[in-house]
């Protein structure tokens, strides 16, 4: 983004919306924010229309608010409960369809390498646990294997919430859901694990209950897949609303989970990537 | 890699010095290719494609193209055409058959998202059974994507086809895409003169800010954007965009008529109109009728010939009008659904002179006698 891009033409300051005048006056372009910064500055996801207590609308924001350059990020969604936040998100970003984000995040960061040689231009997918394990893993794993320089991020609420509680791979085995109705008969996807031997030189599952962490994991991600090669994060996101549970409680459910031995936070770094990761975080 | 200079279209299309090659049409793919510009490619083999994106990753390993890649399946090259494309880039790509059909989701997706790819078709049957065969049915299922369709007759064609594409899906007020249908086998795998362009020449390059809808890549406002925006929501409004964005791609692919028109002259070729049997046709059959209109005009028998280059937008004005002064009519088809015969009638006043016929499919072949026994048969 050119500097000044964002502006509002002469004459129209008052009748553009006050969260327009907002993200112009006081976005996260160029600012370098983080986490610690929010409540200080205009959030790119304006009123998201997700449900009360969503883990998935707590993971988005904080992700969000944790790229490294949202001036020159680009998303690529996919259908689900976060496609529909997406139309208020304050960066340019693609729906195509329901699993093929990694195939077209491919043409986006190759063309976008084309275009722009000396610029760096993150791309970045952000989708369900349906989107990326189930309907969309052949795409999502063969731009693992190719080495896309793209950050694959699940929004893990551990079924396919949009469409009304169905299990997904990610589902916890026994869980009855939607098209589970003895209980899912399979253990949750590795996909973590997957990530990490198909080739992504970055790998973290992380949550909103620690968003330090979170933050950390997406940021380490994203500059990896800069430089060295495929990265993916899994958020672990609570649903309340098929799950059943107190729209208060989401944080303490993963809280509870971790406890319980069934969530654990992962990561793997391979070597090239630790040691650009040390360069660039020794500098700062 | 030969340095090429850049050329206005017109001049390159209609003025430039051309040479005569006798090549195969998959030759002519690598011909048109080298000379549009192209930024991307992406391939995936299926027959009786393949050869083509073969020879288009020659032309990247010398440079010709900037970007190439392999992808995993139809339905994700498809994607990811899609996704270079909303980046700003010309990008380029083929398939056929049941390649056409794997990738079936993304094709509606290209024309609503107003993305001006250029895809080659290699028509094959598809499998119902099993099949590697040159059939057209596929354009069947094609026809009401959204897409533009134009049909070659022969290699010649195929290249030219190709090279207007890009001008026509690009322009402002059209900036939806097209595809080039040769029908496999016959096209791809014979030979034939082409007249190819000069090694030197170019077409401009593609600018991604000419689109009517905004670039995904942060360099354009207004940057709370979607591609596309969600029209799903219950109310009305959301209802009255989405028959609006609809209508405007048809509306678009209207438009594309004029340039259409300007590029490959006009949407239909007519030989010997005024005669009361009209053979119309498109693809390999056009070849096929001629052959038969010879012999039969040999004979004394009074039979004229169309041609339709077009398939979307359909040249239904231009058929309307030289059906009413036809007595009959004949289509000879390679598909077993007869989707032309069905065009055709759609836009006559007087569908009962269509004859759907002669048909061939499964990999037959249709010999000129095939024509001609209508020809004779309905006089």
């Amino acid at each position: 983004m050119k500097t000044g891009m964002l502006k509002i033409s002469p004459g129209f300051e008052d009748i553009m919306p006050e969260e327009y005048r907002e993200l112009v006056d006081n976005g996260p372009y160029g600012k370098n924010y983080g986490i610690g910064d929010l409540g200080s500055f205009k959030e790119l996801l304006e009123e998201h229309p997700l449900c009360a207590g969503c883990g998935l609308a707590l993971s988005l924001r904080l992700t969000l608010a944790s790229l490294p350059m949202p001036e020159e990020t680009v998303i690529v969604g996919s259908t689900g409960c976060s496609a529909l936040a997406f139309p208020q998100v304050a960066l340019h970003n693609i729906h195509s369809l329901f699993g093929n984000q990694n195939a077209v995040a491919t043409g986006v960061k190759r063309a976008l390498k084309l275009r722009f040689p000396d610029k760096e231009k993150d791309v970045v997918v952000i989708a369900g646990d349906g989107a990326t394990a189930d309907i969309g893993l052949d795409m999502v794993m063969q731009s693992w294997l190719r080495r896309e320089n793209i950050t694959t991020i699940m929004l893990d609420n551990e079924a396919y919430a949009n469409t009304g509680g169905q299990e997904s791979g990610m589902s916890m085995p026994g869980t009855v859901l939607n098209m589970a109705p003895t209980g899912k008969k399979f253990p949750k996807l590795s996909l973590p694990e997957i990530a990490h031997t198909s080739g992504c030189d970055y790998v973290a599952a992380v949550s909103p209950a620690k968003p330090k962490q979170l933050a950390k994991a997406v940021r380490r991600a994203i500059l990896v897949a800069r430089k060295i090669g495929p990265t993916y994060v899994q958020i672990f996101s609570p649903c309340p609303t098929n799950y059943k549970l107190n729209p208060k409680e989401t944080v303490s459910v993963i809280r509870q989970r971790e406890k319980d031995g069934l969530y654990q936070t992962k990561e793997f770094i391979s070597e090239e990537a630790q040691a650009f990761l040390n360069t660039v975080e020794e500098k700062k | 890699m030969i340095e090429q200079k850049i050329v206005d279209p017109d001049y390159l299309f209609f003025e430039a010095q051309r040479t005569s090659q006798y090549i195969t049409g998959s030759e002519a793919v690598r011909e048109a290719i080298k000379r549009a510009n192209v930024d991307m490619a992406i391939a995936y083999p299926i027959t009786p494609q393949s050869e083509s994106m073969h020879l288009v990753g020659d032309i990247y390993a010398e440079g010709y193209v900037k970007e190439y890649l392999r992808g995993e399946n139809e339905f994700a090259v498809m994607s990811s055409v899609a996704g270079a494309s909303m980046a700003g880039v010309r990008v380029f790509t083929a398939t056929g058959g049941p390649g056409t059909m794997r990738a079936f989701e993304v094709f509606p997706t290209w024309a609503g998202a107003r993305l001006p790819v250029v895809c080659a078709f290699m028509t094959r049957g598809i499998n119902s059974p099993l099949t590697i065969q040159p059939d057209t049915i596929e354009m069947a299922y094609l026809l009401e994507t959204g897409i533009l369709m134009l049909h070659a007759e022969n290699a010649q064609d195929l290249h030219d086809m190709l090279l207007m594409a890009f001008m026509v899906a690009e322009k402002t007020d059209v900036h939806i895409p097209v595809g080039v249908f040769a029908d496999g086998f016959f096209v791809t795998h014979t030979r034939d003169r082409v007249d190819t362009l000069p090694e030197d020449l170019k077409l401009p390059g593609y600018d991604p800010y000419t689109a009517p809808v905004p670039v995904m890549d942060m360099e354009n406002v207004p940057v709370r954007q979607m591609r596309d925006p969600f029209v799903m929501k219950s109310n009305f409004m959301s209802y009255a965009c989405h028959a609006s964005w609809q209508q405007e791609i048809d509306a678009a692919a209207e438009r594309s008529r004029k340039y259409l028109r300007q590029y490959l002259g006009s949407l239909i070729d007519v030989e010997n109109e005024d005669s009361d049997i009209l053979v119309i046709t498109s693809g390999t059959a056009v070849s096929q009728s001629r052959e038969a209109i010879i012999t039969a005009r040999e004979q004394g028998l009074d039979a004229g010939l169309v041609k339709i280059k077009t398939i979307r937008p359909f040249p239904g004005e231009e058929i309307r009008a030289l059906a009413s002064k036809a007595k009959k009519i004949i289509v000879p088809e390679f598909n077993r659904v007869g989707w032309l015969a069905k065009e055709i009638r759609n836009v006559i006043d007087e569908p009962r002179k269509v004859v759907g016929a002669p048909r061939v499919f499964g990999g037959m072949t249709m010999p000129p006698e095939l024509i001609l026994d209508e020809i004779r048969r309905i006089r």
